[in-house]
């Protein structure tokens, strides 16, 4: 057995903890643009649009990320495509962000007073010009705090992606675990780089939203 | 390409997926208790407990919430023991869970709490209630009802976070789904069944949970 | 001795003094009234007796016990003074019944059914026997101020202090509370209340303390003080009237 110090447990787990931020990343940008899609069309004016993104947002959202790893990892090897697990979990964190930010996103449009609608109908404005000049710059202001909140649960939920052999912060340090029988110690550890991940994020998005109240208030 | 559905293949399995219904529903249904009932006191000893419980119990919601549940299970799994503190699978997921909804419903109680009306506090002071008798008496049930939607909310996603709990053996749906699916591998199969199963809790938890707020909540107006 | 004793109390809120030293004597059985402009610090003044706000300086005694800033004493006055609000204050999630009930039965431990026998004496005695099991939120505002008179009274209280209790309400519901505080002074209930029903004052007050910039500015029987102001700040403010 090959003795581990602490420095270097740690450094080990600093390694992984990259591929922890490089699928979250991925996840939230891919998932932002595709939010953005199911967005307009979860708000736009097709019924049939609307109807397929309520779906898409309800069976994302009903159902655990662990199930949609699952499916993609499994089913898509399944159907022919032999996909390794950072494809397979790069995709379903994609869909599953895409679904919460559009949800949240949608929150955000609809407090945008509906005679902000109204007065833009009436310059004869698409629905896209509408959405592209006039809601989503106020929506955009009310959006950013629950959307960096919402970036915590991605990172968090990259350490799902462990349970399919994705190889990042929580896998290594399951297998820094079995190499030094130190759980203990990693997973504390683990538990601290997380930590030192996500809390400026819950922070900044804590101080952004009272910074937004007090602008609201004072108007 | 062409992937043919043979749902028969895990019939024989029905017994194994029952019993994984079955430990998802204790561990969410304990979880869920208890957990509430930890927010409960953490949220109360936030936002009106004394000024030396808050620092501990601010750390603890903030290490919760910004930390993954699996390693929070895997950590009370697999490093307890290295204190002493040797805890079964079963005991070892009802703690993570308790642990995990007690910091997220802490802060979703708080707010509750601090939405009542200042009103309230003084007409119960001016009763000669102590600060907790006009807490558990006063405050507490009005608070929950504010936030019972978010609450349902947070305890639905406590449920499928309880889906990890299959990776310490906890033989709940996942763990079910997994070991059918490495048996047969029908992957598709079993795992959209599985992630149905979670659906129709989902739906029934929320049934549930606006069933209970019904019976504990009869009116329906409560914030000013 | 005076049931209600207060001694150059002074509070401040920051750099605002709100009470200046206020002296003032309320017998048993005795009914005040306090008058004044907003701001003047009158409701900071019945807050302060209850506890609600602490004093910054002076003293106050209620029944020769000590108004001490500590949990318990504050308990032990809050049983002997009880209080209304403007805003009534009602536990919404409760009945009417309940709202009577439940200090009795947390604080005093008394049991379900005494607690029960005595609420409906109070309700019956603010005329809403009949709305024992309504909540707060299906009855008006002068019913639910009602409530809140019962719901003090339950605790048996040596003194009611009343904080501009009709304030909330539209003019049509005023008459149905003042008559309820009306029969408790009648009934020889020591009250210290603050009002803008001056007609009130005049009929049913032994005593009116006009407050003016945190101090008590005049004081007398309600025929004098109506009748004659003395200071051209009385004199204003009844005039604006």
């Amino acid at each position: 057995m090959i003795q581990f110090s602490t420095w270097d447990i740690l450094r080990n787990l600093l390694f992984a903890a990259e591929w922890t931020i490089l699928l979250s990343l991925v996840a939230f940008v891919g998932g932002g643009a595709l939010g953005l899609i199911v967005l307009f069309a979860r708000t736009g004016r097709s019924t049939l649009l609307r109807r397929v993104s309520i779906l898409y947002i309800e069976l994302i959202q009903g159902t655990p990320l662990l199930m949609q790893l699952f499916l993609s990892f499994f089913g898509l090897a399944l159907m022919g495509f032999d996909v390794p697990p950072w494809f397979a979990a790069g995709l379903s964190l994609t869909l599953w962000t895409s679904a919460f930010l559009a949800e949240i996103w949608r929150g955000c449009v609809e407090a945008i007073p509906r005679g902000q609608w109204e007065a833009s109908s009436s310059l004869a404005m698409t629905y896209f010009e509408q959405m592209r000049h006039v809601v989503l710059p106020q929506a955009l202001r009310i959006a950013v705090p629950p959307t960096v909140g919402f970036s915590v649960q991605v990172v968090k939920g990259t350490a799902l992606t462990s349970i399919i052999g994705f190889v990042e912060l929580s896998k290594a340090a399951t297998m820094i675990t079995n190499a030094t029988f130190q759980p203990f110690l990693v997973y504390g550890l683990a538990a601290l780089v997380y930590f030192a991940l996500c809390w400026p994020l819950s922070k900044s998005s804590q101080i952004l939203e009272r910074k937004l109240n007090v602008a609201h208030r004072n108007h | 390409m062409a992937y043919v559905f043979d749902y028969a293949a895990i019939i024989p399995y029905a017994p194994l997926i029952a019993k994984g219904v079955g430990i998802t529903v204790e561990l969410t249904v304990v979880g869920g208790v208890l957990g509430v009932g930890l927010g409960i006191a953490c949220a109360w000893a936030r936002s009106l407990g004394p000024k030396w419980l808050r620092p501990p119990v601010s750390l603890y919601v903030e290490m919760i919430r910004n930390t993954p549940f699996l390693i929070q299970l895997f950590f009370i799994f697999f490093g307890l023991p290295s204190t002493g503190l040797q805890l079964g699978e079963m005991q070892a997921a009802i703690l993570a869970m308790v642990i995990n909804l007690g910091a997220y419903s802490c802060e979703i109680i708080r707010a509750g709490i601090e939405a009542t009306p200042r009103g309230q506090f003084e007409a119960g002071a001016s009763l000669a209630m102590t600060r907790i008798q006009t807490f558990r008496h006063v405050v507490l049930m009005p608070a929950l009802q504010r936030i019972w939607p978010a609450l349902t909310s947070q305890i639905v996603i406590v449920m499928f976070g309880s889906a990890v709990c299959s990776q310490i053996a906890v033989e709940d749906i996942t763990f079910a789904a997994q070991f059918i699916q490495a048996r047969t591998f029908r992957a598709f199969e079993v795992y959209i069944l599985a992630t149905i199963l979670y659906l129709l809790l989902a739906l029934l938890l929320r049934q549930v949970m606006r069933g209970l707020g019904s019976l504990m909540f009869p009116r329906r107006r409560v914030a000013r | 001795m005076s049931l209600i004793a207060i001694t150059e109390v002074r509070k401040r809120f920051g750099d605002n003094e709100v009470l200046k030293g206020i002296n003032l004597d309320v017998e048993a059985g005795e009914v005040v009234a306090i008058i004044g402009k907003s701001g003047s610090g009158k409701s900071t003044l019945l807050r302060c007796i209850n506890g609600l706000e602490t004093i910054d300086g002076g003293s106050i005694m209620v029944a020769g016990a000590h108004l001490a800033p500590d949990d318990a004493h504050l308990r032990a006055l809050r049983l002997k003074v009880g209080m209304i609000f403007q805003s009534f204050n009602l536990f919404p999630h409760l009945t009417a019944g309940r709202n009577v009930m439940l200090s009795p039965m947390v604080v005093k431990k008394v049991s379900a059914k005494e607690a029960e026998a005595e609420a409906r004496a109070r309700m019956e005695q603010v005329g809403l026997g009949h709305k024992f099991d309504a909540y707060p939120d299906e009855l008006s505002g002068g019913q639910q101020q009602r409530v809140a008179i019962a719901r003090a009274l339950a605790m048996q209280p040596l003194a009611l202090l009343c904080d501009e209790i009709t304030s909330a309400l539209d003019p049509e519901l005023v008459n149905e509370v003042l008559q309820v505080v009306g029969k408790l002074a009648g009934e020889g209930m020591t009250l210290m209340m603050v009002t803008h029903e001056m007609r009130f004052a005049r009929e049913v007050c032994d005593r009116v303390v006009f407050m003016h910039q945190g101090r008590v500015h005049e004081i007398g029987p309600p025929a004098e003080v109506f009748a004659n102001p003395k200071t051209p700040e009385l004199q204003q403010f009844l005039g604006m009237l």
